[in-house]
């Protein structure tokens, strides 16, 4: 796989990694950053390579997305890992952390490899299976932790679910702070939450709907906090959404736990309102919530309390969403619209850029321990380049995923990735 | 306190919840409801305005008085009714919903009347069909017929809605009866009360544009109209309030609790009621009480909903 080299000229880096906001060239050569920065031509460009024109464009370290559902093994009717990539490829990002709620569930090698393997056949990016916390995610017994971080398995969850006995938590969290295996949970409270499918408030009072107390996120957010302080485990709270979850981290960070957080773009872009009038495409879990926690969330990932951004990609199919809505499922799909969405707060000046690129590479690479999300010469080629400032409608027509549950539906965002590049390799160019 | 809009067009095909109607619909509603009483009360109780049209009563959610009361009403208004009960068992997780709607909307009716369990999902049938949708009561979200006949009642008694003081009491928390009341008698200018342990109120009631008790003495003060709210069984023993005994002593409507309201107040209960759980025997059978008439007032106001929404009204034949 002797490709010819890149060069990609005049075009503005963004390596966060590395600091470092300025236009100049890149070169890639056999899959690996050569150089990228403002002097990069110093030595000359390469023999027979491919230039690429940069002006007025970006290249960013390709999105590293730490939470992606996909239906691969058991429902790839809502999505295959090859279909995810594609969406993943055309939304820049090159490398996902897929989840283990699959069926079979990923609780085992031999089914971690089945991941790996079909990726590395059928994949347009990175793919890395997480893999459960407990044998089948029934919350009974943990999983082979170091054969499977020996396998490659990038990080543990429970996927949707939140683990309820609190001992056998702790007993993983020791487990798993032996090998330095992270431990990612999303956080609601199952007896709590109850029946509830929307945010509890007066928006879901008078919908009729039976709400999630925003208790039932942070009582067991702070409990796993509590157990990280003792165990000393490696701990991701996956998916927060409350101003007050926020809160709690940032005192965790403080004492010094080994802790992040991370926070799906729906919640730093949508809130309650969204669900209008019962509509199923914004039936997320957690629930989408009042706008001052969306604001709380901004202010969090632009303070650094909150660490990665993650699209939380959850493919499902129309007859699962076209039902009453508590009767439809909770999710939505993301990787197309994840760097788009999240340019909204760059364009908004909420977040500086930064700071929200960060969060979507080099902030995730290092959680899951990746040499990726970085420009930095030695690194494998992957990146995206993109138009920050070019409009578009983000139509269904556009949406790749096998599943069109897409919370922003005919949004409009500036922001276009045009051309996504992993390990040297051109896997999506916009059209036109 | 607005509840948030319901997409309705301007010529109203639907009645999905009575957010969305602006005063004038509900007075002109009760103006048309009144003249269907009327009718009721003749030996010959049938008009012919809906001749040749037909009315399905899809029920997904077992009710007897709602049922029949739409379907007296279709047939006073010469339609030819029919009744599916679709029983909630073997309805799987509302899969068919959609291809229910589909299937009936083949064979052409007029009106199609549907109860359902769960929130929204009268709203959602009703994208799916071609026909005019009245809701009859969805999840905890709206019963808007029930609203309207309340208010016709009140008003026959009354003479208006406007500055009267209503108590709400009980299970306000799932009760689509009490979020249609609370809409409708704000829209026409009463003053809306809600007496309820706070296990049975909704989060963010305190918006919702009424004034929250917890105790039935407070709560009946000076009340015009008390509305007692129907206490599902699986709801008394434990979960929400400790029992019925203790319920009743509290909340249930007896004589001494009721001697807190006017001497002339009206007693009301959408029925089915629990003799001794949120209502004593004597009070639902006495003098004060109107319950029987509301379920008279029933026939007349679903009479006038499908005449308006079929536009057959008198002033709209069309």
């Amino acid at each position: 796989m002797t490709e010819r080299p890149i060069v990609i000229e005049k075009i503005r880096i963004v390596d966060p990694a590395r600091k470092l906001d300025a236009v100049g060239t890149i070169i890639v050569e056999n899959g690996v950053i050569v150089a990228a920065g403002a002097d990069a031509l110093n030595q000359g460009r390469p023999d027979g390579a491919t230039v690429i024109d940069g002006s007025g464009r970006t290249a960013l370290p390709g999105l590293v997305d730490a939470r992606v559902f996909i239906g691969e093994p058991g429902g790839e009717h809502r999505e295959t890992i090859a279909s995810a990539s594609r969406a993943a490829a055309a939304g820049g990002v090159t490398s996902i952390l897929t989840m283990p709620d699959t069926d079979p569930v990923i609780d085992d090698v031999a089914i971690a490899e089945f991941v790996m393997r079909t990726a590395r056949d059928t994949a347009l990016v990175n793919v890395f299976p997480a893999a459960a916390l407990t044998k089948g995610l029934k919350g009974k017994e943990m999983t082979e932790i170091g054969l499977l971080t020996d396998a490659g398995v990038k990080a543990f969850t429970e996927g949707r679910k939140t683990l309820a006995d609190p001992a056998l938590m702790r007993r993983i969290m020791t487990y798993a702070r032996d090998f330095g295996a992270v431990v990612m949970h999303e956080t609601q409270d199952a007896a709590l939450a109850g029946s509830g499918v929307m945010n509890e408030g007066l928006y879901a009072s008078w919908l009729g709907l039976p709400g999630i107390p925003g208790e039932a996120e942070i009582i067991p957010l702070e409990r796993d906090l509590r157990l990280a302080a003792l165990t000393r485990c490696r701990y991701h709270a996956a998916k927060i959404s409350l101003g007050e979850s926020a809160a709690v981290v940032a005192g965790a960070k403080r004492r010094g736990l080994a802790v992040t957080a991370g926070v799906s773009i729906n919640h730093l872009s949508l809130n309650e309102n969204d669900v209008g009038q019962y509509r199923t495409y914004f039936r997320l879990s957690p629930p989408l919530r009042r706008e001052e926690d969306r604001l709380a969330m901004v202010e969090a990932l632009a303070d650094g309390t909150v660490d990665i951004i993650v699209s939380s990609h959850d493919p499902q199919d129309a007859d699962d969403k076209r039902r009453p809505f508590a009767e439809a499922e909770a999710g939505a799909i993301g990787l197309e619209t994840l760097l788009p969405a999240a340019l909204r707060l760059y364009h908004s000046g909420a977040v500086p850029l930064m700071r929200l690129v960060e969060a979507m590479t080099s902030a995730p690479a290092a959680l899951l321990g990746l040499d990726r999300g970085t420009l930095k010469p030695g690194a494998p080629a992957d990146l995206a380049i993109v138009d920050l400032d070019r409009p578009f409608v983000f139509t269904e027509d556009l949406i790749r995923s096998r599943s069109k549950n897409s919370a922003f539906e005919n949004a409009r965002f500036a922001g276009q990735v045009l051309r996504t590049i992993v390990s040297g390799r051109t896997v999506f160019e916009a059209a036109g | 306190m607005t509840a948030p809009a319901q997409s309705l067009p301007s010529r109203r095909r639907h009645l999905i919840g009575i957010a969305g109607l602006s005063p004038q619909d509900i007075t002109e509603l009760l103006d048309l409801a009144e003249a269907d009483v009327a009718v009721s009360r003749q030996v010959e109780k049938k008009k012919s305005v809906l001749k040749g049209r037909t009315q399905i009563n899809l029920f997904f959610e077992a009710s007897t008085r709602t049922q029949a009361s739409f379907e007296l009403a279709g047939k006073r208004l010469g339609a030819d009714v029919m009744n599916m009960s679709v029983a909630s068992s073997s309805v799987k997780k509302g899969e068919t919903l959609i291809d229910t709607a589909m299937t009936l909307n083949a064979m052409r009716p007029d009106l199609l009347v549907v109860r359902h369990h769960s929130a929204g999902a009268v709203a959602l049938l009703a994208q799916k069909v071609a026909c005019s949708v009245v809701n009859a009561g969805d999840g905890a979200h709206e019963h808007p017929t029930q609203a309207l006949l309340d208010a016709l009642t009140i008003r026959r008694h009354k003479g208006r809605i406007a500055t009267l003081i209503v108590a709400i009491c009980g299970d306000v928390l799932h009760s689509r009866v009490a979020r249609s009341n609370i809409l409708l008698l704000n829209a026409l200018g009463a003053e809306v009360r809600v007496v309820a342990p706070s296990t049975l109120l909704p989060s963010g009631i305190e918006q919702m544009g009424v004034k929250v008790f917890r105790r039935m003495d407070e709560g009946l003060k000076g009340a015009d109209v008390v509305m007692m709210l129907r206490l599902q069984r699986e709801r008394m023993e434990g979960a929400f309030v400790p029992s019925v005994r203790e319920y009743f002593r509290y909340f249930g409507l007896d004589a001494t609790k009721l001697a807190y309201a006017k001497p002339d107040a009206l007693v009301m209960h959408p029925g089915p009621m629990n003799r001794g759980v949120e209502i004593a025997s004597e009070i639902a059978d006495g003098p004060m009480s109107v319950i029987e008439e509301q379920v008279e007032m029933g026939v007349a106001v679903r009479m006038a909903v499908i005449e308006y929404l079929l536009g057959l009204s008198a002033e709209g034949n069309r």
